[in-house]
């Protein structure tokens, strides 16, 4: 897949799971939480014993798995689209002072990233959310805090060779100030990282969000998320092993869409890169 | 790098340390699970969680709990686990080896595969192998360890049940090791049934660490090795009449591994850090399997202990990697 096909697949997808978030009620066939204790570990209609009733089966309770589905990439798209701009503000914020400024401040905010960095980023975030207790606000705190560190590096990068190109010599010949460029001839110049960077965030929070439901930190039984489906199916996978299969290939395509997203802005924002792929 | 500078590093993992001790501590003391009311029995009187409370130190004010944590930590006294009540620093050494261990198998596994795949794809260029190379480092790079874990179980300890998917050796063979690390242990003392079947179970774990770092190798190889392909003395040795694989491997790939071998410095300690999902995934016995579990228990000694633990690993892996570039790429720290 070229480039541009590539950013369309990705963001059509996204496009897709923000309108089945949206619309998750009026799309859902049945209530996500209503049980139907009869109808237990149906499996998907194409397979013996599958009914129209519940098209992708029903779990442990009799609830409809697609419905569940459905109201999970709710969760998905709200914790990745918020975790991942609160991230990616803060790390873009500090990345762009410590590349453009240098000197204390730079060491100062690297410094601190490597420390950052010396924690094992899964313990950390089962640390911070086992703090701030079950919640998806706890699963967004977790990848802000744990994740700015990711646009911090490559932005303050960016912004090294940035300063040192010649755009940037003639904004101060003309006698703009810091502020100036960094806003006007700096930032525009790493926005194309910063999507892609964003569009990887997204993945990452969606997975994110799966491991904190496996070790039972991301939210209370009643909201139904594609990482507690994940862990509820693990319990039955011998018996049910669909009830894990789905969820799972609902993240695995969700983070390839977000990676084909990134990547392709990435390669069509780059004038070098389309060209030398002709 | 030269003396000096491996010293300044060395020196710089002291505040590295204490800012990891600081951060872990302030963070737990936050908790709002009381780790006391979890481990008394129902009907013990306020007395008895005093009592406990003093026992662990939990009812002295922050700064001090802080202090004496630290000066017991200097010692390499990392306090009693509350929910096992064992030394902290036994039980962390206990499974220190069988995560080294699983470790170890993957790093092997994902230098092996990756740097195969990537010498595939330039000796096969432009035709299926490259296709299937391309594929698989996308597919790999994209999906986390976590999601391979899952996947593994699901596919080849479920539908198609071939590889155990849980613990690190069938405790119904007989083998009574002198130390933890057992892997080591078979192979010196012979033991090659227990060392098969050791890794049969380490396959599937060591498999979903090191598939993501695999396929960024196979594809930095192929980048590199490709680039090495065009250079002039390739040409030499090419109108010399070497054949396309002697090529490769004895001419080009060793000017390529430089790129490799910095990207597995780097993704090292995010496949140790994974021992952490993938340990408990597989009921592996290392020290990730209980760090879940340390949280889950709010154990605030073990989780302590097991946070330095990794960030001093982390640390010593950085170190070590840094140190290796200097002896493999002599400009590196060249005046």
């Amino acid at each position: 897949m070229n480039a541009r096909n590539r950013a369309r697949f990705g963001g059509a997808f996204l496009l897709l799971l923000a309108v089945l978030a949206i619309a998750a009620p009026l799309i859902a066939p049945h209530d996500p939480l209503e049980q139907d204790l009869l109808s237990t570990f149906r499996p998907p209609v194409w397979m013996e014993h599958g009914s129209a009733m519940f098209l992708l089966g029903t779990d442990s309770l009799g609830r409809d798995v697609l419905s569940r589905l459905i109201f999970g990439a709710r969760a998905a798209i709200t914790v990745a689209v918020v975790a991942a701009v609160l991230a990616g503000l803060l790390g873009t914020a500090l990345g762009l002072l410590a590349g453009f400024f240098g000197g204390r401040i730079d060491t100062a905010i690297s410094r601190l990233v490597e420390i950052w960095m010396a924690f094992p980023p899964v313990l950390l975030s089962i640390v911070l959310a086992a703090v701030l207790g079950a919640g998806l606000h706890t699963v967004v705190i977790a990848i802000v805090v744990i994740d700015w560190t990711r646009f911090c590096r490559v932005i303050r990068a960016e912004v090294l060779v940035q300063k040192s190109r010649d755009y940037v010599a003639s904004a101060l010949t003309i006698g703009l100030g810091p502020v100036a460029i960094l806003r006007s001839e700096i930032a525009p110049n790493v926005a194309p990282l910063f999507v892609t960077l964003l569009s990887l965030e997204m993945g990452i929070a969606i997975v994110v969000e799966a491991v904190l439901s496996f070790a039972g930190l991301s939210v209370a039984n009643d909201t139904a998320t594609w990482g507690s489906m994940i862990q509820e199916g693990r319990q039955f996978v011998r018996q049910a092993w669909w009830l894990m299969a789905l969820p799972m290939a609902c993240i695995i395509v969700s983070v390839l869409a977000t990676q084909a997203l990134g990547d392709g802005v990435r390669e069509l924002a780059d004038p070098l890169m389309r060209r030398s792929k002709r | 790098m030269s003396p000096a500078d491996l010293l300044r590093r060395l020196l710089w993992v002291i505040p590295t340390l204490f800012g990891v001790a600081v951060i872990v501590f302030v963070l737990l003391r936050v908790v709002p699970g009381d780790p006391v009311a979890m481990m008394i029995p129902p009907g013990a009187s306020m007395a008895d969680v005093d009592n406990l409370r003093a026992l662990y130190g939990l009812d002295r004010p922050i700064v001090v709990q802080f202090g004496a944590w630290l000066a017991d930590v200097a010692r390499g006294n990392f306090g009693t686990s509350i929910s096992l009540r064992q030394n902290v620093m036994k039980l962390v050494l206990g499974r220190l080896p069988a995560t080294l261990e699983l470790c170890l198998c993957a790093i092997v596994l994902a230098v092996t595969l990756g740097l195969l795949l990537g010498v595939a794809a330039v000796h096969w260029r432009r035709r299926w192998p490259e296709t299937v190379v391309d594929g698989f480092a996308g597919l790999g790079i994209a999906i986390p360890d976590f999601l391979w874990g899952l996947l593994f179980i699901l596919v080849l300890g479920v539908l198609w049940p071939v590889l155990p998917v849980s613990g690190r050796i069938d405790p119904r063979i007989a083998f009574e090791p002198a130390t933890q690390f057992y892997a080591v242990e078979a192979l010196f003392t012979g033991r090659f049934d227990v060392l098969g079947e050791l890794l049969a179970h380490m396959l599937l774990p060591a498999a979903a660490l090191a598939l993501p770092l695999a396929a960024s190798l196979a594809r930095v190889v192929k980048a590199s090795l490709a680039e090495a392909m065009n250079q002039d003395y390739v040409m030499l040795v090419r109108a010399k009449g070497y054949s396309r694989a002697r090529i490769i491997w004895r001419v080009a790939l060793r000017n390529a591994l430089i790129p490799a071998v910095t990207l597995t410095g780097v993704q090292f300690t995010f496949l140790v850090g994974g021992t952490v999902l993938i340990e408990t995934i597989f009921s592996y016995p290392g020290i990730g399997n209980l760090a879940i579990a340390a949280v889950m228990q709010r154990d605030l000694p073990l989780i302590q202990g097991l946070v330095l633990t990794f960030a001093v690993l982390f640390i010593a892996i950085n170190l070590a990697v840094d140190a290796t570039y200097a002896l493999l790429d002599p400009r590196v720290g060249a005046p």
